[in-house]
């Protein structure tokens, strides 16, 4: 026992004294979580509008006023049809309103600059509210529908947890044991009576316990700062964390036992693990919206099934029951990496 | 000493001190052109930054001097044009081939196409190593990868070459073979200046210079040298003035 | 008694490449052994080997009667290995390398404290000062502290003193010669030829084989060559001059003078008189007495040619 505690010691004195990458791990989350929270939101203002109507009715009018007083809307005025393509290739405007009245119904068209997809489909979806809605008081209806602030803030919470843990368990990991091979101290190790799992073990845990002082920091946060609704289902998301933990652990020792050198072991985990953590985990893209095939990749990646059980428990605050899916796949990727990772290292050392 | 008595470095009172520890203490001493410069002195005792100050690669806190004929002071730049660098534990790369690493060095010191062309053929037909053009430098023995360092330090025909334990680790036929090289290059012209551990090789050197705590203790020839400290080898020589040393780190 | 390492018939083959060729070896308890070798010999694998950290394709190695695959776990606290680059945690304090080194053993530092006190004094006054920022002398004593913190029987030291300057290596192999006092079987590589003639026995080492086994003493003895030394004011000029000259073998610097391997038709005052002739000043060549160095010339010469 006592030479495993001197291992993690050992360790933990190796995270503490680079200042440095213990700065980027506990800062990069906390920083993450709030400007995904706060800054960078989904949401859009200010939405510039003009209006093409053929003729004025009241119920024409009413439409246009109703864009006037709403918030989310600046609205210029009329514009020329033939003027509309140039408005919107010019940048004065972002959207323009096509109005017809047809006999008592009104018929519009909405053009959006779609130069940025993400803007286009949430303003397509203001314009949208405003136009289908025909009280005029639809203001707080709007507030209620877009209260993107908070939700979208802990919306990001699953993913930069799952990528978070890649980044301390895989990357830091597999480069901490690269580092001894590359130096000769795990040679060292290696010819010492310590049996390779103990080695590997002293390795693991003093990251396993980062991850955890992380995971209870973003928690408390999306609790706190972030008005997450608490519930029991605290106790689920600290479980299935747990486990991608383990399965992140996993990955970083067996690139560790495939690769030789740190900048390697820094390529590798990043370019396999880290970067498909945050375009295919769902974490920015919905894995709905992703052509088949990215869909079926998606079903490799650990960080899919992890956010999307995450999203499961914090966001639709449903019981573990739904995600006994996601569970299993975790559960079996850990185990099975788990194994090629200790089989591999074993083979390795002898 | 030479009798060609151009200076190619001269410094005086050249000082390093890093806060309260002085690295370098006041040094002050020339080398001719042409000159085998050995550079001695125990671990610690300040060798590797007055060698930094000389190629230009650190600021003195006191003294002057001019290497190649440039101020340390004022001229770094126009220094490391004038000066090759060799040491034991970088000097080429070794995933690239021997021609990649010719080309890279040459290109380094910004060398015209026709140039790198006259000097890679030159470099071939002098190290006879035509049919390991394409290999790569890992894969070719240490002997052949020593001399190809030595070649490509010296590619742009520098006045002076700093080597900086060129030979440490080096089998003793390989070491010899190496310094054969230096000869060479001296009796062209070259000067050379150099540290290393092996007290045997200094015995090959024109002049050298014993540091002990930042301070030069010993200057001038071998034989000089093992005639003021009634020694037969300068390995005497040198645990005689290095004992001295109260530096403990 | 049984030797304290036996090593027969080792072969070890990496790809097409033959690191050892069909190695024996036997070390006695209490010995200094020297292996001695060019860059890529196979001192390394050998060490490997040793240290349990590689396994032979065929032959085997004992180590106090322990065979290094099938014992290799008792066999670990047992030796003591230092390998070619000092391999310490820089971001570690000198005590805390120590205190780690020794809890991988289950020691204390303050149990065999005895053992590593002559290595560790200069250290003492430091003790929090990071193994990083130590210079090259006293990170070789840290590592050799290291090496010894758990009492090994046999110490495997790879090129221990490379790049260390001449007073801290002599005063290494000092220590080494009291460990060895101690009872301690040492096995050790080294470049500088100075250093072998400490050994009581060494191996030459070349191409994966051993060329030779002997006390240094017997070893000079065999080098049976017609050896001179050569010098002049010219010195690079006369190397050329006597390498030209059929009834010369080989000629290469040696400290001060050159050494001369003459045929027996080598006449010292005839070649005298013809390099004199031919413009060169201060010739004088005089008999000279070999050493390891010599011999391990003479052993490689006809290796590799470049």
């Amino acid at each position: 026992m006592s030479v495993f505690k001197s291992l993690v010691k050992k360790e933990t004195i190796h995270i503490l004294r680079d200042r440095r990458t213990m700065l980027i791990t506990i800062l990069m989350p906390v920083v993450l979580l709030l400007l995904f929270g706060f800054a960078i939101s989904t949401e859009v203002n200010d939405v510039r509008v003009v209006a093409v109507v053929d003729r004025h009715t009241d119920m024409s009018r009413d439409l246009l006023q109703r864009f006037e007083v709403n918030d989310y809307f600046t609205f210029l005025g009329l514009a020329d049809p033939a003027d509309v393509d140039r408005i919107l290739r010019s940048g004065m405007t972002d959207a323009a309103v096509f109005i017809r009245t047809h006999g008592e119904r009104l018929v519009t068209q909405i053009v959006v600059d779609a130069s940025n997809t993400t803007t286009a489909r949430a303003m397509t979806g203001y314009i949208d509210g405003v136009i289908n809605h025909s009280k005029p008081d639809d203001l707080v209806l709007t507030q209620t529908l877009y209260n993107p602030r908070m939700k979208s803030a802990y919306n990001f919470v699953p993913g930069i947890l799952g990528m978070i843990f890649i980044l301390i368990c895989a990357i830091m990991t597999s480069v901490s044991i690269v580092r001894e091979k590359e130096s000769g101290t795990m040679n060292l190790l290696l010819v010492s009576p310590v049996r390779p799992h103990t080695i590997i073990l002293g390795k693991l845990v003093p990251y396993f316990i980062l991850s955890c002082v992380i995971l209870a920091i973003m928690l408390i946060m999306s609790y706190t700062v972030l008005d997450l609704p608490s519930s029991p289902s605290v106790i689920s998301v600290v479980l299935v964390s747990l486990i991608y933990i383990i399965l992140a652990l996993s990955i970083g020792l067996l690139v560790s036992t495939i690769v030789s050198t740190q900048i390697t072991a820094l390529i590798v985990s990043a370019v396999m693990f880290m970067l498909p953590v945050i375009m295919l985990s769902g974490m920015i893209f919905p894995v709905g919206n992703m052509p088949l095939l990215l869909q079926g990749v998606s079903c490799i990646i650990p960080a899919r099934w992890y956010v999307e059980a995450m999203r499961k428990l914090m966001i639709q605050q449903l019981d573990i029951s739904y995600i006994s899916t996601e569970i299993t796949i975790l559960l079996s990727m850990t185990v099975i990496l788990l194994a090629l990772a200790v089989a591999k290292f074993k083979s390795s050392t002898r | 000493m030479k009798s060609n008595v151009e200076k190619v470095i001269s410094v005086s009172n050249l000082t390093k001190r890093f806060g309260s520890f002085t690295a370098v203490d006041h040094i002050s001493f020339d080398v001719c052109r042409g000159e085998i410069f050995g550079f001695l002195g125990a671990n610690g005792a300040g060798k590797t930054t007055a060698m930094r100050m000389l190629c230009g690669l650190s600021r003195p806190t006191e003294g002057n001097g001019r290497v190649a004929g440039c101020d340390i002071l004022t001229q770094t730049e126009m220094i490391k044009r004038h000066i090759g660098y060799m040491s034991q534990k970088f000097s080429l790369y070794s995933e690239l081939t021997v021609d990649e690493n010719i080309r890279l060095f040459s290109t380094i010191y910004s060398m015209t196409d026709v140039q790198i062309m006259e000097a890679s053929s030159r470099l071939y037909a002098e190290l006879g190593m035509e049919s390991m053009r394409r290999t790569r430098v890992s894969d070719i023995p240490v002997g052949w990868r020593q001399k190809l360092a030595f070649a490509t330090a010296t590619i742009h025909r520098p006045d002076i070459v700093f080597l900086d334990e060129p030979t440490g680790g080096v089998d003793p036929v390989t070491r010899r073979k190496f310094w054969e090289h230096i000869y060479k290059a001296s009796s062209e012209g070259m000067t050379i200046f150099v540290t290393t551990h092996y007290l045997d090789e200094a015995e090959y050197c024109d002049r050298v210079s014993i540091m002990v705590d930042g301070c030069i203790s010993a200057l001038d020839s071998p034989a000089a040298l093992k005639r003021k400290y009634h020694a037969d080898t300068i390995d005497e020589v040198f645990r005689i003035v290095a004992s001295e040393a109260k530096r403990d780190e | 008694m049984t030797p304290a390492i036996e090593i027969s018939g080792v072969t070890k083959r990496y790809g097409s490449l033959t690191a050892l060729d069909n190695v024996s070896l036997s070390v006695s308890r209490g010995e200094m052994f020297g292996l001695i070798g060019p860059d890529g010999a196979g001192k390394s694998s050998l060490y490997r080997i040793l240290a349990t950290l590689l396994s032979p394709d065929s032959g085997y190695a004992r180590i106090d009667g322990l065979d290094s695959v099938a014992d290799y776990r008792r066999l670990r606290s047992i030796i003591g290995y230092m390998p070619e680059k000092f391999s310490l945690y820089p971001d570690l304090t000198v005590s805390e390398n120590l205190e780690f080194f020794a809890s991988l053993f289950g020691v204390s530092v303050d149990d065999n404290f005895d053992l590593i006190e002559s290595v560790f004094s200069q250290l003492r006054q430091f003790p929090d000062r990071k193994a990083g920022a130590l210079s090259g002398g006293m990170k070789q004593k840290l590592a050799l502290s290291c090496a010894l913190i758990h009492r090994p029987r046999i110490l495997l030291l790879d090129e221990p003193t490379t790049g260390v300057d001449a007073v801290s290596r002599s005063e290494f192999w000092d220590i080494l010669s009291t460990l060895r006092d101690k009872g301690i079987t040492i096995v050790v590589s080294t470049s500088y030829m100075d250093e072998a003639t400490r050994c009581q026995r060494i191996a030459m080492i070349d191409n994966g084989r051993i060329l030779d086994v002997d006390t240094p003493r017997r070893l000079i003895s065999r080098l049976d060559e017609n050896l001179f030394n050569a010098s002049s004011s010219d010195m690079f000029s006369l190397l050329n001059h006597l390498r030209s000259m059929p009834e010369v073998i080989d000629c290469y610097t040696f400290g001060a003078t050159l050494h001369v391997v003459g045929r027996e038709d080598f006449n010292p005052d005839k070649a005298m008189d013809f390099l004199s002739h031919s413009g060169l000043p201060d010739v004088r060549i005089y008999p000279a007495k070999g050493d390891i160095e010599d011999l391990f010339i003479k052993l490689t010469r006809y290796e590799e040619q470049c």
